[in-house]
């Protein structure tokens, strides 16, 4: 069997996997994305095992440890996601903005000039 | 049996095992296509089952039996289990749902087409003229070779991977514990996060 089939097939699955984790906005949803591209990176590792002909079969070896450390990663994931759906009512990653920066939402930072801006007096009345 | 170690095989010239292994890799990839844009959570979470079978087909197709069969027990069994509770007990939308994908979808499909373009072209250039020799068989099933390697070779890992699969069982637990003894005696005024977010 050529090599590029199950390589090209793990860089599709991976980069699919991708796709779903930065479009998605249910974080279950990420979550299965992240198993997707887990298991793309499973099978770049049995088809090397297979192609190197190793005797030890290391490949299938870590293979069965990333397999494992993907179910702890999915129990701890899901464990958390029902922690922020029970503290915010939504498990939607987009509105879990708590820890964002206040001064994003104006997106009209600009330099602070000196004596221009009216709305400068009233920030100055309140501190001083 | 076939002995081909002499004689080059060509790309005009798949075998049934290739022909096998692109038709099960079309599928797993058209279902893991639908699994990231369907728009229903629980059909999403039913074709990830096809994606993880059809790659359980293909390491059976690799000769990789025995993580095959850890794959259908594991992923299917359990894994799309434990995200099919977690879809029901976050309350998810049974019915199609056309707020599941964010706002950001079309910077996503850039960059994971950038992605998969650059993968597939340092992939496919690197192994353009690498073959796997999938009847190398010496007899020895390769799960008995798997398995004495992992308790030889591998035992430490092994067991620091048990030690990390009870924490995280641990955490679990202690993640998803209702406190009761935190929350009733705030009855009046909301604590802190409660009020600021939402």
């Amino acid at each position: 069997m050529h090599l590029v089939y199950p390589a090209v097939l793990a860089s599709l699955l991976f980069c699919v996997g991708l796709y779903g984790v930065l479009a998605r906005r249910n974080a279950i949803l990420v979550l299965m994305s992240v198993e997707l591209m887990l298991n793309a990176v499973n099978l770049n590792l049995v088809a090397f095992d297979t192609w190197l002909h190793d005797r030890l079969h290391s490949g299938q070896a870590l293979t069965l440890f990333t397999i494992t450390i993907a179910a702890a990663e999915i129990g701890i994931g899901l464990a958390i996601v029902l922690l922020v759906h029970r503290n915010r009512g939504t498990a939607d990653i987009d509105r879990l903005t708590g820890l964002a920066d206040p001064g994003q939402p104006l997106a009209l930072p600009g330099p602070p000039e000196p004596g221009a801006a009216s709305g400068h007096d009233e920030k100055a009345e309140a501190t001083a | 049996m076939i002995h081909s170690a002499t004689h080059h095989p060509g790309f005009l010239s798949p075998t049934g095992v290739e022909i096998t292994f692109l038709l099960v890799g079309l599928a797993t990839l058209g279902a893991a296509v639908v699994t990231v844009t369907t728009r229903q959570l629980v059909h999403a979470a039913l074709w990830l089952v096809v994606a993880l079978g059809g790659i359980a087909v293909e390491y059976l197709l690799l000769t990789a039996e025995f993580i095959a069969w850890v794959q259908v027990l594991i992923y299917v069994g359990s894994v799309v289990v434990l995200l099919l509770f977690g879809l029901m007990l976050t309350k998810a939308p049974i019915g199609h749902s056309p707020d599941a994908d964010s706002e950001n979808r079309w910077v996503a499909l850039a960059v994971a087409l950038a992605a998969a373009g650059t993968l597939v072209w340092v992939v496919a250039d690197a192994f353009r003229s690498t073959w796997i020799d999938v009847h190398h068989g010496t007899g020895q099933s390769a799960t008995k070779v798997t398995g004495s390697s992992l308790f030889r070779f591998w035992v430490l890992p092994f067991e620091a991977l048990s030690v990390l699969l009870l924490a995280a069982l641990v955490g679990a637990i202690v993640l998803s514990r209702r406190r009761a003894d935190v929350l009733p005696p705030a009855p009046d005024g909301s604590t802190a996060p409660h009020g600021k977010d939402r």
